[in-house]
């Protein structure tokens, strides 16, 4: 998401900055310009409106026109004004003071409410909590099996009833339950409708009354038009929401729902979805969003999550290992397993400040992984260790085995070679920072 | 008539959206720059496009300008022409050929394909065709089940493996199936797939090679499923999944919303892919052809 208006207004930004002495009249044309990205982007057209007045204000005041660079001057106004758009910092969610902490999810069909709960049930059990899933999707067919599914992936009980009818009060059983196993996080998944449908919205009002939960939370497609605002205002009106979490996040949507759901409600962005493997729930850094925007990365994303993939005692082990030139064929590949983790690489890759615009049409081929992996997991134990006595009849087998060619093993023991002699060279300089992650926060 | 009616229900707020806010914008005023700006506006907000609304807005400009524009009728004449221009005649989806037709379902992820097949069965049911569903949604936990609930209620046929199976596999057995049992219609659901995801897609074309492979003409339709809550992302979505399986129509959903499914007129335009169908509401009988005609009528009444 974001790339092609972060390449819009990138190229928007140039001819700005390329300007020593700015007029009116190139402020008037770079707002124009601007206007028709975040219209393209799906930002709903009242937010752009507003947005580009604001700019326009604060850009043609005379403390930016008499700067000596009034165009990054203006890039500097545009940046905050997408921060202030988007919110100021990260918003994490609010925990009741007495258990269990009960979360609902609403929103419209598909916006992808049933997965949403699962990633953020395994969320809290990651962070040590005690999560229960509430199956409150009486409509859709089969909608309560996906969540017994989803529940089963990620280890966490899910409260359902095949024969209820009433979603109101199995809610309120499910708290019940709650109480009496323990559990300090519900999250209720309600039924997808519509924001004009009054009945159904009556309904979760009427839920919210019975169990009164602590945050309610718009799930909401971030490839969503300019009807996101009607919804969100919708939802908001009627329910009262306390956040959204924006899913399909990793769809290529300018994200102009994003921008413009948050303009309207006031609501702060909590989460968003990127991916539809479940542990693909990212915390929501506006900041660090109107960075990415504006082309500048998002390097605490990655570290962030380089640190919940690789944990610090691991990667000591592999510190010294690589100490005593030891970086086996099984290390190469646990580490490859681990960034695997992290994500799609291009996604990893475009978070780094600059890539973005670079590699907008790489296709990175995964498979490759997948490759070096059956390759190393068809080595007998002592080959993995010691690439000495891989010969050209251990070759063969290996590549029979792996369904790959001699050639791609040949390449993937050159490559190892290689990393190793790499490994020797950081050894050489500061090997400590090499590979000890850095903390944050 | 009694389908116009309901779309025109349907449509209200479609209506409400772009041909009222026409009329209060414009009316006792004369067809100024400011007018036709806030028209502009109002084409934007109904997901049209901005590239699209901004032809639309060039000729309205000259045509005012060279006087053969007036007034507000004269305006909602032009845009009625314009915008029934943009969606051509109607393309129903129509059985045709040797059976078993394959219909091959595809979209992002929460569109409706499984509830538009549902429907579409219950259609071709009561018309008298003999059904078979494909649980080819081997990925998302309970989409194979969710398929058997609409099989049970519609009496269609089934063809299902395990959740995590091979798609493929299971399209190709579908077909085969339904060849020899002289089964008329089969549809196939796919796992809801982002466009941006290449391996997805090239899963995507594997479906349709192995049905290629069973039946050489099939399938016969390749129905894109589009969110009509979808913004300007819908064309990227129809540019994706038309390279990758060449779509030949698209069911349009979630029309009973406020949602203005203005992104039809730019899909068309762009990629001239007729829209098929449309989803105005949950019930069995609320997927219906799309008829351009009625759609700008029901507009512009």
């Amino acid at each position: 998401m974001f790339e092609s208006l972060s390449n819009k207004l990138d190229s928007i930004f140039k001819k700005l900055k390329g300007k020593g002495l700015l007029k009116e009249e190139d402020i008037d044309v770079a707002l124009k310009e601007i206007r028709l990205a975040l219209l393209e982007a799906d930002v709903n057209f009242k937010v752009v409106k507003d947005f580009v007045q604001h700019v326009k204000e604060k850009a043609i005041g005379k403390d930016v026109m008499d700067s000596i660079s009034p165009g990054q001057q203006v890039i500097k106004i545009v940046h905050d004004e997408l921060c202030e758009m988007l919110g100021s910092t990260n918003t994490k969610i609010q925990l009741a003071p007495n258990p269990p902490t009960i979360i609902m999810m609403v929103g419209l069909h598909g916006s992808g409410k049933t997965t949403t709960a699962a990633k953020l049930g395994r969320f809290f059990k990651k962070e040590g909590r005690k999560p229960m899933l509430v199956a409150a999707d009486l409509q859709r067919p089969a909608a309560i099996d996906q969540l017994i599914a989803l529940g089963k992936q990620i280890d966490i009980p899910v409260f359902y009833s095949k024969e209820a009818k009433d979603p109101k009060s199995l809610c309120e059983d499910a708290l019940k339950r709650a109480r009496l196993d323990g559990r300090n996080i519900l999250i209720l998944d309600t039924a997808g409708r519509l924001h004009i449908d009054e009945g159904l919205m009556n309904e979760l009002s009427q839920i919210k009354a019975k169990v009164n939960p602590k945050e309610v939370l718009l799930v909401a497609d971030a490839m969503t038009g300019q009807d996101a605002v009607n919804m969100a205002e919708g939802f908001n009106d009627q329910i009262g929401i306390d956040g959204i979490i924006l899913t399909k996040v990793d769809s290529d949507a300018r994200g102009g729902a994003a921008l413009s759901i948050r303009k309207v409600t006031g609501r702060p962005i909590k989460f968003i979805g990127v991916g539809e493997k479940i542990e693909m729930l990212e915390p929501f850094h506006p900041g660090r969003i109107a960075d990415r925007i504006l082309g500048k990365g998002d390097v605490l994303t990655l570290i962030e999550q380089a640190q919940e993939s690789f944990d610090q005692k691991e990667a000591e082990k592999l510190h010294k290992k690589i100490k005593a030139d030891n970086f086996t064929f099984e290390d190469l590949r646990d580490q490859l397993k681990k960034i695997r983790g992290m994500g799609s690489l291009k996604n990893l890759l475009s978070m780094i400040p600059g890539m973005g615009a670079a590699i907008k049409d790489v296709n990175i081929d995964e498979k490759e992984f997948v490759k070096i992996e059956s390759i190393i997991n068809s080595m007998t134990h002592e080959e993995k260790r010691n690439r000495h006595i891989i010969n050209g009849s251990r070759r063969r087998r290996i590549a029979m085995g792996s369904g790959t060619t001699v050639a791609d093993v040949n390449r993937l023991i050159k490559q190892h070679l290689e990393m190793k002699k790499m490994m020797k060279m950081l050894k050489k300089g500061d090997s400590k920072k090499g590979f000890r992650l850095p903390k944050v926060m | 008539m009694k389908f116009l009616s309901k779309l025109k229900a349907g449509l209200t707020k479609t209506k409400k959206s772009i041909v009222e806010r026409v009329e209060t914008a414009l009316i006792n005023r004369k067809i100024d720059a400011s007018a036709i700006e806030e028209i502009e506006d109002i084409l934007v907000t109904s997901d049209i496009g901005a590239t699209t609304t901004a032809e639309i807005i060039s000729l309205l400009k000259k045509r005012v300008l060279a006087g053969e524009i007036r007034d507000l009728s004269g305006v909602k004449t032009y845009l009625r022409a314009e915008m029934a221009s943009l969606l051509d005649k109607p393309q129903p989806l129509v059985l045709s050929g040797k059976s078993p037709f394959v219909i091959l379902t595809v979209g992002v992820n929460g569109v409706g394909k499984t509830t538009t097949i549902g429907k579409l069965a219950a259609r071709f049911i009561h018309e008298g065709n003999t059904v078979m569903l494909t649980a080819a949604d081997t990925f998302r936990a309970a989409a194979i089940e969710q398929l058997e609930i609409w099989a049970d209620r519609t009496g269609a046929g089934i063809v299902k493996h395990h959740s995590g199976s091979d798609p493929a596999a299971v399209a190709f057995d579908a077909v085969e199936a339904a060849k020899h049992r002289g089964i008329d219609v089969v549809i196939v659901d796919t796992a809801g797939r982002l466009h941006t995801k290449n391996q997805l897609m090239e899963g995507l074309k594997k479906i349709k090679r192995v049905i290629e492979k069973s039946i050489p003409d099939a399938p016969q339709e390749v129905l894109l499923v589009v969110d009509a809550t979808t913004g300007q992302n819908a064309l990227m979505q129809a540019q994706a999944f038309n390279e990758a399986v060449d779509i030949t129509g698209i069911a349009l959903t979630k029309l009973d919303g406020t949602a203005k499914g203005g992104i039809i007129f730019a899909i068309k335009k762009k990629f001239d892919i007729p829209v098929r169908l449309i989803g105005i509401g949950e019930g069995v009988d609320d997927l219906k052809d799309f008829n351009p005609g009625d759609f700008i009528e029901a507009l512009f009444e």
